[in-house]
């Protein structure tokens, strides 16, 4: 069983007791465990089921490479599914229940799948689910859906909150063992502004632990020393519990900072998104150790060498008494030795290598360890756990030679450096056959704009396993790094580090190497996803010879831990399998981020009410307080309707539009958009965007205008003002404001860039109230202060002016087809004056009408609307605008598209009016059908409704649709679809809907 | 006639990095050849200062000018002064290709100020605002969060403008920044 032992442990205070609970049971751990160690000290070895088998799963690891030790933590708005046991640390009360398992961890059904996992093979869901066809929703996906998953979603809503950071910095050190420390100690010291985080709580990596000796210190003593060095330097800045999770172009960097993970009663953020901009970065990631491929290397018990000596030495847990070690290289000893110094039992340390290990061997030796060279694991006994191992010559084919009874087995097949961040933006690796790892080509480094590397790489993941190296090769990354960011410094001098001799490693990539199909079919590649030496076998034989494509018909390496542990062990596998060199098959791609950051980090802040920015104008406050019932326009929120109490939004729309028409209708059109276009060259420049001539404006007057793209398309409308001799204001819609800016800034700066002309949005400094209806002139007159008269302010014409003391700008333009003014003012005004026209409005019968209202309006006086009637496919000659192109002009935006064939086609669909014989609404989007059916048998089509309202004014469905040969079939019947089935019949008639003789817009 | 309000209206979050609305502030776009003798003295003549480099503002209390493109100052000038700048304007660049708006009522001014104002600016905008890169006397134009922004450090921390539009929403993820607590590495030393 695994226990706490009675001393040691550098990590944990035992005075410290730490209270948690696992499934309901409520255990103890010590401050400093992390959620793994603690409960590997409580005996608790079993953790989870895999995801396809059900087997049963234990800690394999001690760090973010784990697998199997995922649980869903926390509870209500602290919940999170898939957290790492091995890098959750414990805090006093924290709640964890395992996960993928039914009814219990102990007992789970899904363990059926086991035995049918010779059914399940490689490529069984690609194989299986295809036929037959019901076979899929009645079978398979139920079946699918009980096995799978492995957290549970969470119910509740997120209650820890998130932001993000920006850094700009010179360097980056991803790892804070001795090679970031060093490269971190180097830059600090040219002066560099150098940034070094660490994605656990503690320094050192595994020098700390595995005693290494640096300067003639221990290694914990020479990290200690060199954090202080750090912190006294006012330009490097320190942080523990920070992940480099991405490495993208242009030396941008994120970082993902966990600050109350391990203390969630803290205030503030729980987790930081640091968005990094490095002129260089360091990845000194260290190396993930691999496991070895033997029958059973998945029971719980079998862990890596390094995790089990982890335990012990950092956390003074013990996962046995009695330790098998099996490895292909010197390191594991270190896992013996360090097991025997603590009082436990090493039955044998089994080298698959012939001639065994050097100084570690010899020292193993020397405590009394019994050490089998040239031999392997042939198979692991337990079921739950466990209980022992039976020994084979690696050379041979599985005969057992012995058992050996033991509780755990600690396992290494050598080490692969954490190439992850080098790889993310092109960096290129080398396959060391010597070290048999892959690590980073320093000449095929990832590049910058320059064509320079902006990655650097040191220490372990540079493919450095010794501390000597490791130290050296940290500094000199962070000299050579300081040095491109423009610091040099002469100062410091190579840490010096002393390491025990070792032999080398010898691959193994299967144990024993003629292992049969019954033990290559326990043989575990993939701890979480259930990928064995013989799925990825199988995928070869089956002709999938690219690795990318083996892993996605295998799910090898496509679990949580992104293929941490079986990355390499698979691919040399298939390069076996295939006849292949390692290096030939290559590696799948590596992805950000390193592992799994939370949603919450990515979103940042943006929640509850900076979700997104919600634009205002200075009277939606007004709005919202008297029954605005918004909807999105863009970033707007603009009133739809104002809806009275007892009311249904459609009667505010009709109480609407019927008190416009007959009374007095208020609207806020702030959001309008406004732009200031001035200049000798103005006249030419709005000439050449709009469809018609603005050149020819008299000052004073308005123009409705057109702008089309390149191609010919309607893309926005809106009245032109002539301000004076040389400036336009341009109005917009209000989702078009900004494109349009742009749209004129690009043709100013890029083609026509010798015309003088300037452009300002000047749209957000005016609030703009719409006054409409009969009564509008009634209501300007009595407040008074300047001419509004028809024979002063004519229709089409603006003026500056005075309105109870307010500096306004009024525009004589309807949108309804009712006597209207448009009246500006400066925004910081805008809300008084609003207020002002309400109160004096009240005797006229004043109400405020939103959106739906307007459209109705429009659409019973048979205006378009862009985005209704424009779809980015029709020109303004298919909305019977000809009126507004003009004729005269050598050019105009659109004017040559609008002259090819297709354009000027006869046939294409034209604007009308369509009124339905029962007088019911048309639905949104119906088609107007034709005989026949197409090539694809579909029903052939004569048009498409493009506005469709219920107009209160004439109490009808009245409908504006684009129909083939629409203006010369005045009169004609149509069918219009409706969903669910069946037409409705409707009448071609004229668009304009409500006087045709235009007598209401004067008043 | 009535007072003018600002987006804000006033609204104030306390904190160790406050976050205020600095109420209305006359602004002035001048888009012009900042090279000409013409304009570069009529500049002088309001904002007190010369037009500053690229990325840069000058600013005494409520009048000064700020870089904003090769051919675009923004003249910062009390609120109740506008008309009579742009009169003043127009009066002084006759002859010449120009324009100028007023946007003081298009904006929204808002002070970040407190121990780590720095950091609560760099949660938002992706600008390097370490104390040693970004000093008095320096503007970005960029972004916060998800609109865009103007802001200049001052003694006290920071100046923001945004669009007027957008007020609450900066005013809010300010005033969430700062309510979040300080990072701890530009100001901790």
């Amino acid at each position: 069983m695994s226990t706490r032992l009675a001393s040691g442990g550098r990590l944990v205070n035992r005075d410290r007791r730490v209270s948690f609970s696992f499934n309901g049971k409520t255990l103890q751990g010590y401050e400093g465990d992390t959620l793994a160690s603690a409960l590997l000290a409580n005996d608790q070895l079993l953790v989870g089921r895999s995801f396809k088998y059900h087997r049963p799963r234990g800690v394999v690891a001690a760090g973010a490479e784990e697998p199997n030790g995922l649980v869903n933590l926390g509870v209500g708005a602290g919940f999170e599914p898939n957290q790492r046991a091995t890098t959750t640390e414990l805090y006093d009360g924290l709640v964890a229940q395992s996960q993928n398992h039914w009814p219990s961890l102990e007992f789970d059904v899904g363990v059926i799948n086991k035995h049918l996992s010779r059914f399940m093979p490689a490529g069984f869901y690609y194989k299986m689910f295809i036929h037959p066809r019901p076979f899929w929703k009645h079978v398979y996906e139920p079946f699918i859906r009980q096995a799978a998953g492995l957290g549970k979603a969470p119910k509740d809503r997120d209650g820890s909150t998130y932001e993000h950071f920006h850094a700009h910095i010179d360097l980056l050190v991803i790892g804070g063992g001795i090679a970031g420390l060093a490269a971190a100690l180097e830059a600090g010291r040219a002066g560099a502004r150098v940034l070094l985080i660490e994605q656990t709580a503690g320094w050192g990596g595994r020098a700390v632990v595995d005693g290494a000796t640096i300067d003639g210190l221990k290694a914990e003593e020479w990290v200690n020393h060199a954090l202080q060095a750090l912190e006294d330097m006012s330009n490097v800045t320190v942080r523990a519990r920070m992940m480099g999770a991405g490495v993208y172009d242009h030396g941008y960097v994120l970082a993902y900072e966990r600050l109350t993970d391990h203390a969630p009663e803290t205030d503030g953020p729980r987790h930081r998104l640091w968005r990094i901009r490095a002129t260089q970065t360091i990845t000194a990631t260290g190396a993930i150790e691999r496991p070895l491929s033997f029958a059973g290397n998945d029971l719980p018990g079998v862990l890596l060498a390094a995790a089990v000596r982890d335990y012990v030495l950092n956390w003074g847990v013990s996962l046995g008494d009695r330790t098998v070690v099996v490895t292909n290289n010197d390191d594991a000893y270190r896992t013996a030795i360090a097991l025997k110094k603590a009082g436990l039992d090493v039955p044998a340390i089994i080298d698959a290598r012939a001639l065994g290990g050097g100084e570690l061997a010899d020292q193993a030796r020397a405590l009394g360890i019994r050490i089998e060279l040239g031999k392997g694991i042939a198979s692991v006994k337990g079921g739950k756990r466990v209980t022992g191992v039976t020994i084979c010559a690696q050379a041979g084919e599985g005969a057992v030679l012995e058992e050996i009874a033991c509780d755990c087995i600690a396992m290494s097949g050598g080490w692969s450096p954490v190439v992850h961040l080098w790889s993310h933006c092109g960096g290129k690796l080398v396959w060391d056959a010597d070290q048999a790892m892959f690590r980073p080509d320093a000449d095929r480094a990832p590049t910058g704009a320059d064509g320079m590397p902006f990655v650097l790489t040191a220490g372990i993941a540079n493919g450095h396993l010794h501390s000597a190296e490791v130290v050296a090769d940290g500094f000199a990354a962070g000299r050579s790094a300081a040095k491109v960011a423009g610091f040099s410094s002469k100062s410091g001098s190579a840490p010096d580090g002393a390491d025990a001799t070792e032999a080398p490693i010898e691959p193994v990539w299967l144990m024993p190497q003629g292992a049969g199909y019954a033990h290559r079919s326990k043989a575990w590649l993939d701890f979480q996803n259930d990928v064995k030496v013989s799925d990825v076998q199988l995928a070869a034989h089956e002709g999938f010879e690219s690795v990318e494509h083996a892993k996605r018909y295998t799910t090898l390496g496509m679990a949580t831990d992104q293929g941490k542990l079986s990355n390499i062990n698979g691919l040399a596998t298939l390069a076996n399998s295939l006849n292949s060199t390692i290096p030939q098959v290559g590696t799948t791609t590596f992805r950000p981020p390193y592992t799994p950051i939370s949603m919450g980090a990515i979103a940042g802040a943006a929640r509850d009410e900076i979700f997104q920015p919600l634009r205002m104008t200075p009277i939606s406050d007004w709005s919202n307080a008297n029954g605005a019932d918004n909807e999105p326009v863009g970033q707007w929120r603009r009133p739809f309707a104002y809806v009275r109490a007892g009311e249904t939004v459609h009667d505010a729309v009709n109480r609407e539009v019927t008190n416009t028409r007959e009374k007095l209708g208020l609207l806020d059109a702030s959001t309008l958009g406004k732009l200031v276009v001035k200049g000798p060259d103005a006249g030419r420049f709005l000439d050449m965007l709009y469809t018609n001539m603005m050149s020819t404006l008299a000052v004073g007057k308005c123009r409705y205008g057109l702008m089309c793209t390149e191609n010919g398309f309607l893309m926005d409308d809106g009245v032109v003002a002539r301000i004076d001799d040389d400036t336009w204001l341009c109005h917009t819609t209000t989702g078009g404001a900004e494109r349009i800016h742009g749209w004129m800034e690009d043709w100013i700066q890029c083609e026509w860039w010798d015309w003088k002309v300037y452009v300002a949005n000047v749209t957000e400094q005016f609030a703009q109230v719409a006054v409409v209806g009969p009564n509008a002139r009634k209501l300007l007159e009595k407040i008074g202060g300047m001419d509004v008269s028809k024979e002063t302010l004519p229709f089409m014409q603006w003026t500056d002016g005075n309105l109870g003391g307010f500096k306004v700008r009024v525009y004589r333009i309807s949108f309804s087809g009712e006597l209207s003014f448009e009246i500006a003012v400066p925004a910081s005004y805008g809300r008084a004056f609003w207020d002002m026209m309400m109160d004096a409005g009240q005797e006229f019968g004043a109400m405020p009408y939103g959106t739906e209202c307007l459209h109705i309006l429009r659409a019973e006086k048979g205006f378009i609307m862009i985005g209704d009637e424009t779809d980015g496919t029709v020109i303004p000659q298919d909305l019977n605008l000809g009126w507004a192109i003009s004729k005269k002009k050598a050019d105009y935006l659109g004017k040559r598209a609008q002259e090819r064939s297709h354009m000027a086609d006869p046939n294409r669909w034209k604007l009308v009016g369509l009124e339905t014989l029962d007088g019911s609404v048309i639905e949104d989007g119906a088609y107007a059908v034709a005989d026949g059916v197409n090539a694809n048998g579909q029903r052939n089509t004569q048009g498409r409704v493009t506005s469709t309202y219920y107009s209160p004014t004439l109490k009808r469905g009245i409908a504006m649709g684009l129909v083939l040969h629409g203006p010369d079939r005045m009169g004609d019947e149509v069918e219009l679809t409706k969903t669910g089935g069946g037409t409705v019949r409707a009448r071609i008639v004229d668009q304009v809907f409500y006087d045709k003789a235009g007598e209401k817009q004067d008043g | 006639m009535v007072d003018p309000v600002s987006a804000l209206n006033g609204r104030v979050a306390k904190g160790a990095v406050t976050v205020r609305d600095c109420g209305v502030q006359g602004m002035i776009t001048l888009r012009a050849d900042l090279s000409a003798a013409k304009v570069k003295a009529l500049c002088k003549t309001i904002a007190g200062h010369a037009i500053p480099d690229n990325g840069r503002i000058a600013l005494d209390e409520a009048t000064g000018l700020a870089w904003m493109s090769p051919d675009e100052v923004l003249l910062i000038v009390p609120y109740q002064d506008v008309a009579a700048t742009l009169s003043q304007i127009d009066k002084a660049l006759t002859g010449l290709h120009y324009l100028a708006v007023d946007v003081s009522d298009a904006r929204a001014l808002i002070a970040v100020e407190g121990a780590f104002a720095a950091e609560v600016m760099a949660k938002l905008a992706p600008v390097d605002l370490h104390p040693g890169s970004f000093a008095v006397g320096q503007m970005r134009r960029s972004r916060m969060g998800q609109v865009a922004a103007a802001f200049w450090r001052t003694d006290a921390g920071f100046q923001v403008i945004c669009f007027r539009s957008v007020a609450e929403y900066m005013f809010n993820q300010l005033s969430i920044a700062a309510k979040a607590g300080p990072v701890g590495v530009f100001d901790a030393r």
